[in-house]
């Protein structure tokens, strides 16, 4: 395994660049002009942070490999991108659980990392975190309206609620990378972030008229590089180029 | 252009004689170059025109964003990737402001969307051809994207104001995208052998369908006339063409490509490059329904739209609700 602090990298640019890469998807097919731009500038900020945060980790770890061979020439065991941001688009209720899901653990995470004792870390946490705090508008905006829209949305959007629901147990998980990050000033406490999680999901589901699913039992891997089936497809799609003229400059 | 074929009502200009003295009067600052507003009295046939061709432009950046979105999943650099994304991102906000020019002629977003679902309105030609290759997303930028600037430039100054002052906005962003088309044609024709021949063979493509953008040939182009003396239209669609041609010919040199018309030639007497036959078979068929993509651009414009329906309604459920409950409060 790769330094920690290369791994840790990988897994804060593989999840922006794995949801980024879900949301282009619905360039040219969202519900309503307004958000078909919303989930395309979305999908621009965490593709922007994807490409600091890759440039980054392969700068640390030294091997000649930049964010274009992180991203395009890495097979799905070697992507550290948490399960919930790979599932598929589905319908809008589907979209819109992941992302509020990945945005209220992405800006408390942020906030977290502007302390890090990394300056680079720091610096690129204080930069995303003012374009997160929009997404976490926006999407806990959306569970209202979706929650507390018509009988339709609301039975659509608690199903998708419940059916993301066992892929954010891993958004807490510490496991020796995060720990040893944590040791070093470097990373953020993961657990220390679900109790705010928790809270805001809570209030905005009471207003949103959700149940907050009783799930116990999460589905984990994606840090470690066990994925669900839909990453392999997923990277298939992006690669493709890359994969059939090897080395060219594009 | 993004408009072709606009359908403008009258065939021939009406001379001063027939007009009213409101209709004198609005010629007259026309001719003035004042602009028009949308309080401003204009004649029903100036505000249709204006209505179709504005709502074609917008369906056209629309439907535009489906074949470049296509690939988007598969841009090749993460930077390509953001590039593009962008450049479909400022599509859509071109969709959104004409659009909105158009809601100042009296037509509600959701009619004219409408128009455009039920297959009443149309969008232009160009964008039911298929995007095969990547090289397909530099020649877009760099051909269709170049087209469009110059039949959009001089609507920069049209009579009508929302219209101009909309296209302003959207002629600057369009610069960079024709820009950025050419910097992937570049990178391919300076790229292996596989990547410039994946260049030229998108030239091959797009090159007829791009000339045929600019609409038919001014012998048979009906209602030019008219638009003209309105200042809705600047210039007739063979000078554009023309203008398009005069530029590219020395761009594809400088890429090293080769622009597929035997019969391209410069003509010094004419101080313009000769061309030849356009297609204008090719161009009815694909405008009348049987383009490569017709069927599925406008499916994948009906399917979003339907499948976003609930998203609609319920987002207007719960405007509705809150409203109430602030009234109440």
């Amino acid at each position: 395994m790769a330094a920690p602090l290369v791994e840790y990298l990988l897994r804060l640019g593989d999840n922006c660049l794995i949801l980024s890469q879900r949301l282009s998807e619905w360039c040219g097919h969202g519900p309503v002009l307004e958000e078909d731009i919303a989930l395309t500038n979305i999908a621009l900020d965490l593709l922007g942070h994807a490409r600091f945060w890759l440039s980054y980790a392969g700068e640390v770890e030294g091997a000649g490999r930049d964010e274009d061979k992180l991203a395009f020439l890495r097979d799905a065991g070697e992507f550290r991108n948490v399960l919930l941001v790979e599932q598929p688009n589905g319908d809008y209720a589907m979209t819109t659980a992941r992302q509020f899901y990945f945005d209220t653990w992405h800006f408390h995470l942020l906030s977290a990392l502007q302390q890090s004792t990394d300056s680079r870390i720091a610096a690129i946490a204080q930069k995303a975190l003012k374009e997160v705090t929009y997404h976490l508008e926006r999407s806990t905006d959306w569970i209202m309206r979706l929650g507390d829209g018509t009988e339709e949305s609301h039975r659509r959007m608690q199903h998708a609620v419940d059916d993301l629901w066992m892929y954010t147990g891993e958004l807490f998980e510490m496991d020796d990378i995060d720990a040893e990050m944590l040791r070093r000033g470097v990373g953020a406490d993961l657990e220390a972030l679900r109790p705010k999680w928790t809270e805001h999901l809570q209030k905005t589901f009471a207003k949103a008229t959700l149940e907050v699913p009783p799930g116990k039992w999460m589905q984990r891997g994606g840090k470690r590089g066990v994925h669900t089936e839909k990453l392999g497809y997923l990277l298939a799609e992006m690669q493709f180029l890359q994969r059939a003229y090897p080395g060219a400059q594009w | 252009m993004y408009a072709q074929m606009v359908d403008a009502g009258p065939e021939r200009v009406r001379p001063a004689g027939e007009m009213s003295p409101e209709e004198q009067h609005f010629q007259e600052r026309i001719d003035a170059g004042i602009k028009i507003e949308p309080k401003d009295f204009m004649p029903e046939a100036y505000r249709k025109t204006l209505i179709r061709q504005i709502s074609q432009h917008a369906h056209s950046e629309i439907v535009g964003q489906l074949p470049e979105g296509n690939w988007i999943t598969r841009a090749p650099t993460l930077k390509r990737k953001a590039i593009l994304l962008a450049k479909v991102q400022d599509e859509a906000g071109h969709g959104l402001y004409l659009y909105s020019a158009v809601e100042t002629l009296g037509v509600t977003r959701e009619q004219t969307i409408e128009d455009l679902l039920s297959g009443k309105a149309k969008y232009s030609s160009i964008f039911n051809y298929p995007t095969l290759t990547w090289a397909d997303i530099g020649a877009i930028g760099w051909l269709v994207d170049g087209s469009a600037i110059i039949n959009q430039i001089p609507i920069c100054r049209c009579s009508y104001g929302p219209y101009a002052r909309a296209m302003v906005r959207i002629c600057k962003e369009e610069t960079f995208h024709t820009r950025q088309g050419f910097d992937i044609m570049l990178a391919l024709c300076r790229g292996t052998p596989e990547q410039k021949a994946m260049a030229q063979d998108a030239l091959n493509r797009w090159w007829w369908p791009s000339l045929m953008m600019h609409g038919p040939a001014d012998s048979d182009s009906k209602h030019s006339a008219q638009s003209m003396r309105w200042k809705v239209k600047l210039f007739s669609n063979d000078e554009l063409r023309q203008k398009f041609v005069d530029q590219t010919v020395p761009q594809a040199e400088y890429l090293g490509l080769k622009i597929p018309d035997p019969e391209l030639k410069w003509n010094p007497e004419r101080g313009h490059y000769d061309f030849g036959r356009i297609d204008w078979d090719e161009f009815y068929n694909v405008i009348q329904g049987n383009g490569p993509c017709n069927r599925e651009r406008l499916r994948a414009r009906i399917e979003a739209h339907e499948q976003g329906a609930w998203v609609r309604e319920a987002a207007a459920a719960y405007a509705r609700k809150h409203a109430q409950k602030k009234a109440a409060a």
